[in-house]
C-alpha cells in the first residue's frame, strides 16, 4: 500500500524494491487523488479527495472489526486494545466530533478523562513549550498537563505509565470500556457507505481494496504501508499516521517482517536530521529539551521525563553521556555533568513560529542551510516578509535561490509592497558543497546510516556544512576565549577538536561519527547503548547511534552485497539501534516465541539455548523467556513482561488507543483540512479543533463546507512534487539537464474541469487562494478525475511546488497559495489538501495581482476571524 | 562503401539493450545519465504537453528518450477506477490535437531537432467493450517508455557514410567517430527510425554510442546504470532475447496478453537490433515505425540495374565506335 506517497516519483530509487516485490508477486496498491507514475504501475489506483486519508483508513478498520478480520492473537497479546480506559472518557460519537476534556478557554484538551484505568498516564507534552510551570503533585508527577504539546515530545517512546500493576485488562476484548470496544464504537460510523461519501471512493472500489488488504494480512503473509507528506502535510497529519498504525496493529502487521508503516522521508537525511535534531525542542535520540522552570537540575529532568518501566528508563545514563560528549572533562558529578549549560525550551519555536516570530520583530536573524522558505515553505509571502524584517540572513546554497534574492526581484518588489531600497535585511550568501563533495552519512527511512565519501573537491569558495559550523564555532570561541562570563562557558568548554585536513582545513565527518556512536573511559568505541552509564564514564553523542562506529570501525560504510549475506543484510550500512533492521520484531513471533508462520519467521525463542535469536537483531531482551512475567515493582525494561514487544512503551503493548501523548484526541478521527470545499459529514465538528491557526492579515482563511463564501473557492487543490526537480528547486532548476525535463510551471486539471471552468491544455490557467493567485500553464490529462463527494462533484486541481523566479526555469511558486493552519502536535503545514479557485488566462500583474486577490476575499466575505474557531459553533461538545 | 551487414567480431559478444516498458516508471534516469555521461548537450527548455514527455524525440542532443502514453485502456489486470468516478469524455484526444498543431508551429522549432516525424503523444486507442463510464471516459494506463538507438544488425547510417565514420565495434554496436564525421548528413535520411541527426551547432551527426568508453572498461552503460528499476538491461543480445521471452511469456501468464517484443526478431527488416524493447501496445503508440526496413536494402538492386544501365550505355558507345571505325 502506497498512500500519502508518491514512491515512484519522490523515492524512485527505493521504488526499484517495489518493483522487485511486485516482480515476484506482491500486490501494489496506491491511494492518491491523481493517477501518478506510482498509480500508473500499480495493480489497484484508488483517486480520493484529497484530505480525507483517515476516513478511508477508519473504513478499513470499522471494515475489519466488522468482519472479525483482526489477528486476535497479535491483537490481544501485543496491544492495549483488551486494556481499561477510566470512566470519564468520552469519544467523538458521544460528543459529536470531540473527546472529552476539551477546554474552550485553551483551545486544547486536558487528557485526564483519557487515561487508563488505574494508572495515570503522566505526559509532559504542553505545558513547558508554554513557558508555565508545571505542576507537581505528591508523587511529583503532574496529572493536570494540557495536551498542546507536541508529538516528537516523546521521540521513540510513549508516554510515562505511574503503576503498570494497577492497568485492568479484558482480554475477553468484550468489557465495554476496553480499548477494543471503544474503537469499536468510535469506528462504527465509517461504513463503505460513508467512505464512498466523505473520499469519494465507490463502494465496489473500496470493498475490493479492503478485501485486498485483508486477505493480505495474515499469520503467512504482511501487508506494508509507506507513507510520505502527503499524509503529514494535514492539520490532523499525526492522526493519518496514527490511524495507519491502528489498522496495522489490528492487522498484526508491525514487528514483522513485510510488514510495517514506512515513512519515506522527504530527502536525503532527513530521518538523520531528527535523530540528531535540527528540531528546535529535541537533544539527539529523542531526549526532550529541558524546561527553564522545571528542570533546574538534571534530577528533575530526568525525573520528570524518564519512565519508571520500559527502555526510557534508562533516560539518565543516555542524557549523562550527550554531556559527557558536549562538554567532555568539563562535566562532572560535582557540575551536574553541565547539565546547566544546556539550553532551555522557552515555547514554540517550531518554523512557522519562527516566522511569526520575524513579523513580529523578536527574531532578528535568520540561517537558512539547504532551505529555501520563499518557494518551499507554507505561505510564501509571509515567508518573505519576515525575512524582510530581519537584521541579518545568512543563506547557504548551491546558487542564489530566491530566499537569497527576494529583497531585490521578488513577488513583492513586482507588486510594490517591498522597496530594496527600503528592505533593513543585511543579506549573506555563502556558497554550498554538494554531497558529492563531502564525507558523511545519511540516514533515510529505514534508520540506516550510509556512508559516502567525497568524490571531488566543492568549486570555489564552496564548503560543506561541517566546515562552516565547526570554523564557524571556532572563530567564536577565539572571540570568546579569555572571557570569564559564565555565560560564554558552555562554548569555552564545548569539546570543539575535531582534527583537520586538506587547504581549507576540512573537519574529518568520520571523527564526529566517532563522537557520536560515543567512547568508554579509555577511550574505546563502545559498541552498545546497554553499556552506557549515567556516572560520567561514558560519552556518547546520541544514544541510538552508539555502535555505528563499533570496533573503531566506520559500521555505515560497508557495503557487503546483499548476494554474500543473508536476506536481512545487516553488513550492508548500519541501522539504530544495535544495526537492529526491523523494529519491534519480538512480534514476528507468537506470544510462546514460535514464528507465526514459517514463511514469516523472522525472530523467535530458541529454548535449548535459552535465548531470541533469528535473522535479525532480536529487540527485545536476548535471555528473557517468552513465559516470564515480571514481579511487582519491577523497573525499566525490567517491568516488561516476555509478551511485551513494544519495549519502548511503558505498557510494552502497542497503542490503538493512546492515553496521552497527542494534542487531537487518543483516536483518529475524520475532519476537514482547514480549506475545504465539503462540510463534515461525519461530525458536527468541522475541523481538527486543536489544529493551530496564525489570526494575522498575511495569512488569511478561507470559508469552509456550507458556510457563505465558500464557493468562491470550490476546487480542492493539492502539491506535489516531481521526479524531476528538487523541492524548492535549489537543486535542480539551475540544472539544464533537469530543468529541460519539466521546463514550466503547470498545474494539472481533469478534462471536466477544464470544460467547466475553461481551462485549454497548454494555455494558463489563474489559481487563486485567499491569500494569493499564481499562474501556470495547464495540463489536461485524464488522470485527473472528479470526485463524487456527499451532494456533489468535487473537482481537484494539482500543483507542482518546484518553481520559483529564479534559475534556469521559472515560474510562481504553489506556495503562494498555502497557508499557515498547522498541526497542533508537530505543527507541520497542511500543503495536501485546501481549496482554490482556477480561471484561465494569465494573471493579472503588480499590483493588480493584489486587487485581483482582496476582490476573491471580498466576494467570499473573509475576515480575520475566518476559519479560525476552533470548534464549529453548531457542535454541541465541549462540555465533559 | 562499407559493409552495413553485422560481422561477429572475434572474440566478442555482441552487446546491446533490452529495454522492459512494461517496468518503467518513467524517472528519466537514463537521459540525464547518458547526457552527465556522454556531455550531451541540453535540448532547449520547451513544454511539449505530451503527457510528462517534454524531450519529444530522439536527436543529436537527445540519445535517450521516455515517451509518455495516456491511454483510454486499462493495463492488465490494473484497476484505477475510472470507469465508476463521476466522469465526463476523455481529454487525450483534444490534447493530443493541441500537441500536433503546436508541433506544426512554435513547438516544432524548439525540438532541436531537424529530422523525423514528432508523435503527439497521447494517441486514443479503441474503447475495449465493458469499460465505458456511463459519463464517456474509460479506463487509463499510463505507459512510459525509454527510446534509443536501435544498432540495428543491418544499419543503413553505415552503409551510406561515405567517410567512413560511422562503424560498428567489437561490441556490435553502431558508432559515429566525431573526428572523421564531415557532416554530410546521408545517414540522417537513411536510419529508418528518426535517430541519427545532425547538431546543428556543429555540423555533425550525433547518436548513442552505447558508451563504447564504458563498455571498453568493463562497464555498462550510463542510462542501463542509472535505472533503478532495471527497466533498461544492458548484456550480450543473445541472453537478453532469452530473458525477454520468458519476460513476455510471464505477462503473458499474468494477463497482458498485449506485451510483444520489438526488434527482437532477427528476420525483420533491420535484421533485429542490438536495442529491443518490450512494448504493451502496437509499435506506433511509442512512435515506432511498426515494420521497419533497412533503407539501402534495395541497394544492391538498384546497383545490379545501374551496372546493367552502364553496361548498356558503354556497349552502345562501344559499338558505336566499333561502327564508326568501319565506316
Amino acid at each position: 500500500m502506497v498512500q500519502g506517497s508518491n514512491m515512484a516519483e519522490c523515492h524512485p530509487v527505493g521504488f526499484q524494491w517495489v518493483m522487485a516485490a511486485k516482480a515476484r508477486g506482491a500486490t501494489l496498491i496506491h491511494v492518491d487523488p491523481r493517477l501518478t507514475r506510482t498509480g500508473a504501475l500499480a495493480d489497484l489506483h484508488v483517486p480520493l479527495r484529497a484530505g480525507t486519508d483517515i476516513a478511508l483508513l477508519g473504513g478499513l478498520i470499522n471494515y475489519v472489526l466488522c468482519n472479525g478480520l483482526e489477528f486476535r492473537e497479535y491483537v490481544v497479546a501485543y496491544t492495549n486494545a483488551a486494556t481499561i480506559i477510566g470512566e470519564q472518557f468520552r469519544d467523538t460519537e458521544d460528543l459529536d466530533g470531540l473527546f472529552s476534556g476539551w477546554q474552550d478557554d485553551k483551545a486544547g484538551y486536558a487528557t485526564d478523562s483519557w487515561q487508563y484505568e488505574g494508572t495515570s498516564v503522566a505526559s509532559s507534552a504542553g505545558k513547558r513549550e508554554r513557558g508555565t510551570r508545571a505542576r507537581h503533585d505528591g508523587q511529583g508527577r503532574s496529572h493536570e498537563r494540557q495536551a498542546t504539546g507536541r508529538g516528537h515530545e516523546h521521540g521513540s517512546h510513549g508516554a510515562a505509565l505511574s503503576d503498570l500493576s494497577n492497568i485492568r485488562r479484558d482480554e475477553t476484548l468484550r468489557h465495554p470500556r476496553c480499548v477494543f470496544q471503544l474503537l469499536k464504537r468510535h469506528y462504527s460510523r465509517y461504513t463503505p457507505e460513508m467512505v464512498a461519501r466523505v473520499c469519494g471512493i465507490p463502494v465496489d472500489v473500496f470493498l475490493q481494496l479492503a478485501r485486498m488488504v485483508t486477505d493480505n494480512s495474515t499469520r503467512d503473509r504482511t501487508t506494508a504501508w509507506a507513507y510520505a507528506v502527503g499524509w503529514t502535510q494535514h492539520t490532523v497529519g499525526v492522526q493519518y499516521i496514527r490511524a495507519a498504525s491502528v489498522l496495522q496493529l489490528l492487522l498484526g502487521n508491525i514487528g514483522r517482517p513485510g510488514g510495517g508503516i514506512l515513512a519515506l522521508r522527504g530527502h536525503a537525511s532527513i530521518q538523520g536530521s531528527t535523530d540528531i535534531p535540527t528540531l528546535y525542542d529535541l537533544l539527539p535520540g529523542y531526549l526532550p529539551m529541558p524546561h527553564p522552570d522545571a528542570h533546574g537540575s538534571l534530577d528533575e529532568y530526568v525525573a520528570d521525563d524518564s519512565a519508571d518501566t520500559g527502555y526510557w528508563g534508562n533516560m539518565r545514563a543516555y542524557t549523562v553521556s550527550l554531556l559527557k560528549a558536549y562538554w567532555g572533562e568539563a562535566a562532572t558529578a560535582d557540575n551536574d555533568y553541565c547539565f546547566d549549560y544546556l539550553p532551555r525550551i522557552t515555547g514554540d519555536h517550531s518554523t512557522y513560529q519562527t516566522v511569526k516570530a520575524q513579523l513580529d520583530g523578536s527574531c532578528k536573524g535568520y540561517f537558512l542551510n539547504g532551505e529555501n522558505p520563499a518557494v518551499g515553505s507554507a505561505n510564501a509571502k509571509a515567508q518573505r516578509l519576515g525575512m524582510a524584517n530581519l537584521d541579518w540572513l545568512v543563506v547557504r546554497d548551491f546558487a542564489l535561490i530566491e530566499s537569497a534574492t527576494w529583497w531585490r526581484d521578488g513577488p513583492e518588489v513586482e507588486s510594490g509592497e517591498l522597496r530594496p531600497e527600503t528592505v533593513g535585511t543585511e543579506v549573506f550568501f555563502l556558497p554550498a558543497a554538494a554531497h558529492t563533495e563531502k564525507d558523511g552519512s545519511f540516514t533515510n527511512t529505514q534508520r540506516m546510516l550510509q556512508w559516502h565519501h567525497a568524490a571531488v573537491d566543492p568549486p570555489g569558495d564552496a564548503r560543506s556544512d561541517l566546515w562552516f559550523w565547526f570554523h564557524l564555532g571556532r572563530r567564536i570561541r577565539a572571540k570568546l576565549a579569555g572571557s570569564t562570563a559564565e555565560r560564554d562557558r558552555p562554548i569555552l568548554d564545548l569539546t570543539w577538536d575535531y582534527p583537520t585536513s586538506g587547504e581549507h582545513a576540512e573537519p574529518s565527518a568520520e571523527a564526529v561519527l566517532r563522537e557520536i556512536n560515543g567512547r568508554a573511559a579509555d577511550g574505546t568505541c563502545l559498541s552498545s547503548y546497554q553499556q552506557l552509564t549515567d556516572d560520567g564514564a561514558t560519552a556518547c553523542g546520541c544514544w541510538i547511534y552508539c555502535g555505528a562506529y563499533a570496533d573503531g570501525v566506520n559500521q555505515a560504510a560497508r557495503r557487503k552485497p546483499h548476494t554474500e549475506q543473508n536476506w536481512v543484510a545487516p553488513e550492508w550500512g548500519w541501522a539504530w539501534p544495535a544495526n537492529r533492521r526491523l523494529l519491534y520484531n519480538r512480534a514476528s513471533a507468537d506470544p510462546e516465541g514460535r514464528p507465526w508462520s514459517e514463511r514469516k519467521a523472522y525472530v523467535w525463542w530458541d529454548e535449548g539455548k535459552g535465548r531470541w535469536t533469528g535473522h535479525d537483531v532480536p529487540d527485545f531482551q536476548p535471555t528473557k523467556r517468552p513465559d516470564h512475567r515480571p514481579p511487582p515493582g519491577a523497573r525499566r525494561e525490567d517491568a516488561l513482561s516476555g509478551i511485551d514487544p513494544f519495549i519502548m512503551q511503558a505498557d510494552g503493548k502497542g497503542w490503538l488507543y493512546v492515553p496521552a501523548g497527542l494534542s487531537d484526541g487518543p483516536v483518529p478521527t475524520h475532519y476537514e483540512p482547514q480549506e475545504s470545499p465539503v462540510p463534515n459529514l461525519l461530525y458536527g465538528q468541522q475541523h481538527n479543533p486543536a489544529r493551530q491557526t496564525s489570526r494575522r492579515t498575511v495569512d488569511p482563511y478561507q470559508p469552509s463546507g456550507d458556510e457563505p463564501g465558500s464557493g468562491v473557492f470550490p476546487y480542492a487543490l493539492t502539491t506535489y512534487r516531481l521526479t524531476e526537480h528538487h523541492t524548492a528547486g535549489g537543486m535542480s532548476r539551475w540544472l539544464p539537464y533537469l530543468s529541460e525535463l519539466q521546463p514550466e510551471m503547470f498545474c494539472e486539471v481533469s478534462p471536466e474541469l477544464a470544460r467547466e471552468a475553461g481551462l485549454e491544455h497548454l494555455g494558463w490557467a489563474t489559481v487563486v487562494t485567499a491569500r494569493e493567485a499564481i499562474e501556470a500553464r495547464v495540463l489536461v490529462t485524464d488522470r485527473m478525475v472528479p470526485v463524487r463527494v456527499h451532494d456533489r462533484i468535487v473537482h481537484q486541481v494539482g500543483v507542482p511546488y518546484h518553481w520559483g523566479g529564479n534559475g534556469l526555469t521559472t515560474g510562481d511558486s504553489a506556495n503562494e497559495l498555502t497557508h499557515l493552519s498547522l498541526d497542533p502536535n508537530v505543527h507541520i503545514q497542511e500543503t495536501k489538501a485546501l481549496s482554490c479557485d482556477v480561471r484561465p488566462g494569465r494573471r493579472p500583474r503588480g499590483a493588480d495581482r493584489i486587487a485581483l486577490v482582496e476582490e476573491y476575499r471580498r466576494r467570499a466575505g473573509i475576515t480575520a476571524e475566518t476559519g479560525t474557531a476552533p470548534r464549529t459553533a453548531a457542535s454541541p461538545g465541549g462540555t465533559a | 562503401m562499407s559493409d552495413g551487414l553485422l560481422e561477429q567480431p572475434t572474440g566478442r559478444q555482441r552487446m546491446g539493450f533490452f529495454t522492459d516498458t512494461s517496468i518503467c516508471i518513467g524517472c528519466k534516469a537514463c537521459e540525464v545519465a547518458c547526457k552527465e555521461w556522454n556531455q550531451v548537450p541540453d535540448d532547449g527548455l520547451s513544454l511539449l504537453g505530451m503527457s510528462y514527455d517534454n524531450t519529444g524525440m530522439l536527436g543529436a542532443d537527445t540519445w535517450r528518450h521516455v515517451a509518455f502514453i495516456e491511454q483510454d485502456r486499462p493495463l492488465g489486470r490494473q484497476n484505477n477506477s475510472v470507469t465508476v468516478m463521476p466522469t465526463g469524455p476523455s481529454g487525450t484526444a483534444s490534447t493530443a490535437a493541441v500537441v500536433a498543431a503546436g508541433l506544426g508551429d512554435k513547438h516544432g522549432s524548439m525540438l532541436g531537432t531537424q529530422t523525423g516525424r514528432v508523435h503527439p503523444g497521447p494517441q486514443p486507442h479503441a474503447t475495449p467493450d465493458g469499460h465505458v463510464s456511463p459519463g464517456g471516459r474509460t479506463e487509463l494506463r499510463w505507459l512510459m517508455a525509454s527510446d534509443v538507438c536501435k544498432h540495428c544488425t543491418h544499419a543503413a547510417c553505415l552503409d551510406v557514410c561515405p567517410t567512413g565514420s560511422l562503424i560498428r565495434t567489437e561490441f556490435g554496436t553502431v558508432v559515429v567517430q566525431e573526428d572523421i564525421c564531415n557532416g554530410c548528413g546521408y545517414c540522417v535520411p537513411a536510419c529508418p527510425y528518426g535517430v541519427i541527426d545532425r547538431r546543428e551547432r556543429d555540423g555533425r551527426v550525433w547518436k548513442c554510442t552505447l558508451c563504447y568508453d564504458r563498455m571498453t572498461d568493463g562497464q555498462e552503460p550510463a542510462c542501463a546504470k542509472a535505472c533503478p528499476t532495471d527497466s533498461i538491461q544492458f548484456g550480450p543480445l543473445d541472453e537478453l532475447r532469452e530473458r525477454a521471452a520468458r519476460r513476455v511469456e510471464q505477462l503473458h501468464g499474468v494477463g497482458m496478453p498485449e506485451a510483444r517484443l520489438y526488434g527482437a526478431d532477427p528476420d525483420d527488416g533491420v535484421g533485429g537490433t542490438g536495442a529491443f524493447f518490450l512494448l504493451l501496445d502496437e509499435p506506433e503508440v511509442y512512435g515506432f515505425p511498426p515494420d521497419p526496413v533497412v533503407t539501402t536494402r534495395d541497394l544492391p538492386r538498384m546497383w545490379r540495374h545501374a551496372a546493367l544501365a552502364a553496361a548498356g550505355v558503354a556497349a552502345t558507345v562501344l559499338a558505336a565506335f566499333v561502327t564508326g571505325a568501319r565506316r
